[in-house]
C-alpha cells in the first residue's frame, strides 16, 4: 500500500539532505518507528531490503528440509503438527516478503534473485535431514535460535518489519516445543531412538551456533544495524544467550552437546570456537545441499508458471466479460 | 488474443492489503498483505494467510493500489494541531461537582 | 455395530488420510505462496478428518488399534480408500481436479453424516461439513481457473480430466457393506449422493470451459481393497518409520 510513496519526484540539495538526515537519526534514536513513506536514507532501504528479504528467503528454503519429514512422520498427530509448522514457515516467508515490498522491491524481483543464487539465506538450511529426529532438532534448535534472533527484532526502528516479527514470533512459540516435543518422547524411547536423538544434536549444534552470523570482530553489518536500531544485539551476544539456554535443556533430555570445550563458568557456559571456514563454505554455496535446495525452488516456480499465467489471464477475462456486462 | 506482456509480468499477481475484524463488535484492523489476481482469490487467501489461528470474524482485502496516503511532509501542517480545549482534561471542574 | 460399520468408516478415512498424505507432498513446491498456505489448510483439514475415523473404526472393532496402528501397520489390501485418491498428484491441475472430485464427494456426504446414529461419527461430521463447503470452494475456483484461463492451462485440464474421470464414480457404487451400513444408519448410501455430486461437477466444469466426458467404465475396486499399482509405494513411504521401530512411541 506504500509503494506510491517512494516516488521520490525531484533529486534533493545537499542541504535538504543533511536535514533530513538529522531528522531520520534523530527520530530512530528516539525509538520513533520509520514509516514506509517517511524519508530515509538509501544505505538504511538497502540494508532493510537485504536482510529482510535473506530472512523471507530463509523461511521459504526453510520448509524443504522438513517438509521432506511429512510424509514419513512416524505418527498421524505428529504429521500434522509438522505440516502446520512447515505451513506456518510459508507464513512467514510471506509476511517478510510483504514488508520487504514496502520498501519498493517487488515479491517477483526478490523471488528472482533467491532462484538465481544471487541472495542468500540462512546456511542452516543447507544441511540435510537424515532422520525423524532431525525434525525435533530444528524445532528445538534452530527455532529456538531464530526467536533469540527475531524476538529484539519486534523493535525493529522499521514498522512493517517489526509488526511482521510480532506476528511472526507470537506464531512461532510453538515451533520450539514442538522440536522439543519430539526431543523429548525420543530421549525416553528406545535405545534407537535415544541414539537418533544424540545423532541429530551432534549434528545440528555447530550449525545452530552459526545462525547467529560471524562473531563480533569479523561482522561487516553489526555497526550500521545497531545504530539505526534494526540490530539490538551483537551475534555474540545473541549466540551465548542461546547456548545459556539450551545446555540445560540438552542436559534434561540425557543428551550430550558435542563440544568438548563446554564448561560452565558460574554465570555462563563457555563453548568452543565454531568451524567458521565451514560455515563460510556452506554460506557460499558450497554446503550439502545449497545446490538441491535452489533446485527444489526453481523447480516450484517454474512448474508453477502455467497455474500463475492462468490465473491472472482468467482475471482478466473474467473483468472484461464484466465490462461487457 | 490479446497483445501478450513479457512473460515475466505475465504471472504477476497484484498486491493487496488486508483488514481482519478479529471479534465482532471490534474494527477491521490492517494485518498484513498479499498477492491475488482477483478479489475472490484475495479474500480466501487472505483467510488461509491470516486467519489460521482463528483470529478473524470479517475480512476486508483492498487492492493496494487503491489506498490513498497522506503525504508524510504534510505531517506537520496536518497532524500539528494544537486545540487542548478539545480535551475534557483541559477544563476544571469544581470540587464537589459530581456527574461533569 | 460390527464388521460393515468398520468398513465402512474406513472407506472414507482411509480416503481422507491417502489424499492428505499426496497432498503433503505440494508443502513448499505450490505455484505461489499464498497457495502453499491454502493448501496446507486443506490438507490439515483432511487429516484430522482421517484421524477421527480411525480412531473411531478402531474403537468399533473393539481389537485395540487406534489411529496410527490403522495407518502404518496395514498393508494396502486392508485399505479401503477410493481409487480416486491414491492417483498420483501429477501437475496442480490434476491436484486440484482430483480435489475437486474429492471435495463434491465430501460435501455431500458430510451433511448427510451429521444424522449417523453413531454420535462419534456425527460430531466428526459437524465440523468436517464446514472444511469441505470451504475445500470445494478452493478447488471449483481453481478447476474454473485453470479450464478457462490460457490455452496451455486448458489442455492440461483436458489431460487432467481424462486421465481422472474414470475414477469420479467409485464413490457411488453401492455393495453390500454400504447397504448394511445405510440400513443401520451409520452412513447413507453411496449412490444417494450421486444427484447432487453430478449437478455439481457439472456446472463446475461447465464453468471451466471443460466438457463433461461420456460416462465410462467407473474404475472401481479400492474400497473393497484391490488398489493401483501407486499406493504401494505412497503407503511405504509414509510408513517406513513407524514400522522401523516397532515398539516405539513418537
Amino acid at each position: 500500500m506504500y509503494t506510491q510513496g517512494l516516488d521520490q519526484a525531484e533529486p534533493l540539495g545537499d542541504e535538504d539532505l543533511s536535514r533530513l538526515s538529522e531528522r531520520f537519526e534523530a527520530k530512530v534514536a528516539a525509538e520513533d518507528k520509520v514509516e514506509p513513506t517517511d524519508w530515509m536514507p538509501d544505505a538504511y532501504r538497502t540494508l532493510l531490503v537485504r536482510q529482510i528479504a535473506q530472512h523471507a528467503h530463509s523461511e521459504i528454503v526453510g520448509m524443504l528440509p522438513e517438509g521432506n519429514w511429512l510424509s514419513r512422520a512416524p505418527s498421524l498427530r505428529r504429521k500434522g503438527i509438522l505440516l502446520a509448522k512447515v505451513q506456518d514457515e510459508a507464513g512467514h516467508g510471506l509476511y517478510l516478503y510483504c514488508a520487504a515490498e514496502t520498501l519498493g522491491i517487488s515479491r517477483d524481483e526478490m523471488v528472482e534473485q533467491l532462484l538465481a543464487g544471487t541472495a542468500k539465506y540462512s546456511s542452516i538450511f543447507n544441511y540435510p535431514t537424515l532422520t525423524w529426529a532431525d525434525c525435533g532438532a530444528i524445532g528445538w534448535l534452530v527455532d529456538g535460535a531464530a526467536i533469540m534472533n527475531q524476538v529484539p527484532l519486534c523493535r525493529c526502528s522499521y514498522g512493517p518489519y517489526a509488526r511482521a516479527m510480532v506476528r511472526i514470533c507470537r506464531e512461532e512459540s510453538f515451533h520450539q516445543r514442538q522440536g522439543f516435543e519430539i526431543m523429548t518422547v525420543l530421549s525416553q524411547g528406545t535405545p534407537e531412538q535415544k541414539a537418533m536423538a544424540q545423532d541429530a544434536l551432534d549434528r545440528w549444534w555447530w550449525p545452530s551456533l552459526m545462525m547467529f552470523g560471524p562473531p563480533d570482530a569479523q561482522s561487516t553489518h553489526n555497526d550500521r544495524s545497531m545504530r539505526w536500531k534494526v540490530k539490538r544485539f551483537t551475534n555474540d551476544e545473541l549466540r551465548q544467550k542461546f547456548v545459556d539456554m539450551t545446555v540445560p535443556q540438552a542436559h534434561f533430555l540425557g543428551l550430550t552437546v558435542p563440544d568438548p570445550d563446554l564448561s560452565y563458568n558460574g554465570e555462563h557456559w563457555v563453548f568452543g570456537e565454531p568451524d567458521w571456514s565451514e560455515f563460510k563454505r556452506v554460506l557460499s554455496g558450497d554446503g550439502p545441499c545449497n545446490r538441491e535446495r535452489l533446485a527444489a525452488r526453481n523447480k516450484a516456480h517454474d512448474d508453477g508458471a502455467w497455474v500463475r499465467e492462468a490465473a491472472v489471464a482468467h482475471a482478466e477475462k473474467k473483468r472484461s466479460r464484466e465490462r461487457v456486462a | 488474443m490479446n497483445a501478450s506482456p513479457e512473460p515475466g509480468q505475465r504471472s504477476t499477481w497484484p498486491l493487496w492489503e488486508v483488514f481482519v475484524r478479529s471479534r465482532s463488535g471490534l474494527a477491521h484492523q490492517h494485518v498484513g498483505s498479499l498477492h491475488a489476481v482477483d478479489a475472490e482469490m484475495a479474500i480466501a487467501n487472505a483467510r488461509d494467510v491470516y486467519t489460521r489461528r482463528g483470529e478473524g470474524a470479517s475480512l476486508w482485502v483492498v487492492p493496494a493500489t487503491s489506498i490513498v496516503a497522506s503525504d508524510p511532509d504534510d505531517k506537520e501542517s496536518f497532524f500539528g494541531l494544537d486545540e487542548e480545549f478539545r480535551h475534557p482534561s483541559h477544563y476544571v471542574v469544581p470540587d464537589g461537582v459530581v456527574g461533569i | 455395530m460390527g464388521d460393515h460399520a468398520v468398513d465402512a468408516l474406513l472407506r472414507v478415512g482411509d480416503s481422507c488420510l491417502v489424499l492428505a498424505q499426496r497432498l503433503t507432498a505440494w508443502c513448499g513446491h505450490a505455484p505461489a505462496l499464498e497457495e502453499d498456505i491454502a493448501l496446507a489448510n486443506v490438507a490439515l483439514d483432511i487429516l484430522g478428518q482421517a484421524r477421527g475415523l480411525l480412531t473411531r473404526a478402531g474403537e468399533i472393532e473393539g481389537a485395540g488399534r487406534d489411529e496410527d496402528a490403522l495407518a502404518y501397520l496395514r498393508d494396502a489390501p486392508d485399505y479401503r480408500n477410493l481409487l480416486l485418491v491414491e492417483q498420483p498428484n501429477g501437475d496442480y491441475g490434476t491436484t486440484m481436479l482430483r480435489q475437486l472430485l474429492f471435495d463434491a464427494w465430501a460435501v455431500e456426504l458430510w451433511p448427510a453424516l451429521v444424522f449417523s446414529t453413531d454420535p462419534v461419527v456425527a460430531g466428526i461430521a459437524g465440523k468436517a461439513a464446514k472444511e469441505a463447503a470451504y475445500h470445494v470452494r478452493h478447488s471449483a475456483s481453481w478447476v474454473v481457473r485453470l479450464g478457462d484461463g490460457t490455452e496451455e492451462s486448458h489442455q492440461r485440464m483436458l489431460a487432467a480430466l481424462d486421465m481422472l474421470w474414470p475414477y469420479a464414480g467409485e464413490a457411488f457404487l453401492d455393495d453390500e457393506v454400504d447397504v448394511a451400513a445405510a440400513e443401520s444408519g451409520l452412513m447413507p448410501l453411496p449412490s444417494s449422493l450421486l444427484p447432487a455430486y453430478r449437478h455439481r461437477v457439472e456446472s463446475v466444469l461447465a464453468e471451466a470451459t471443460l466438457p463433461v466426458p461420456p460416462d465410462p467404465w467407473w474404475q472401481r475396486g479400492g474400497r473393497q481393497g484391490s488398489h493401483g499399482e501407486h499406493l504401494t509405494y505412497l503407503l511405504a513411504e509414509m510408513q517406513v518409520v513407524h514400522r522401523a521401530h516397532p515398539d516405539a512411541t513418537w
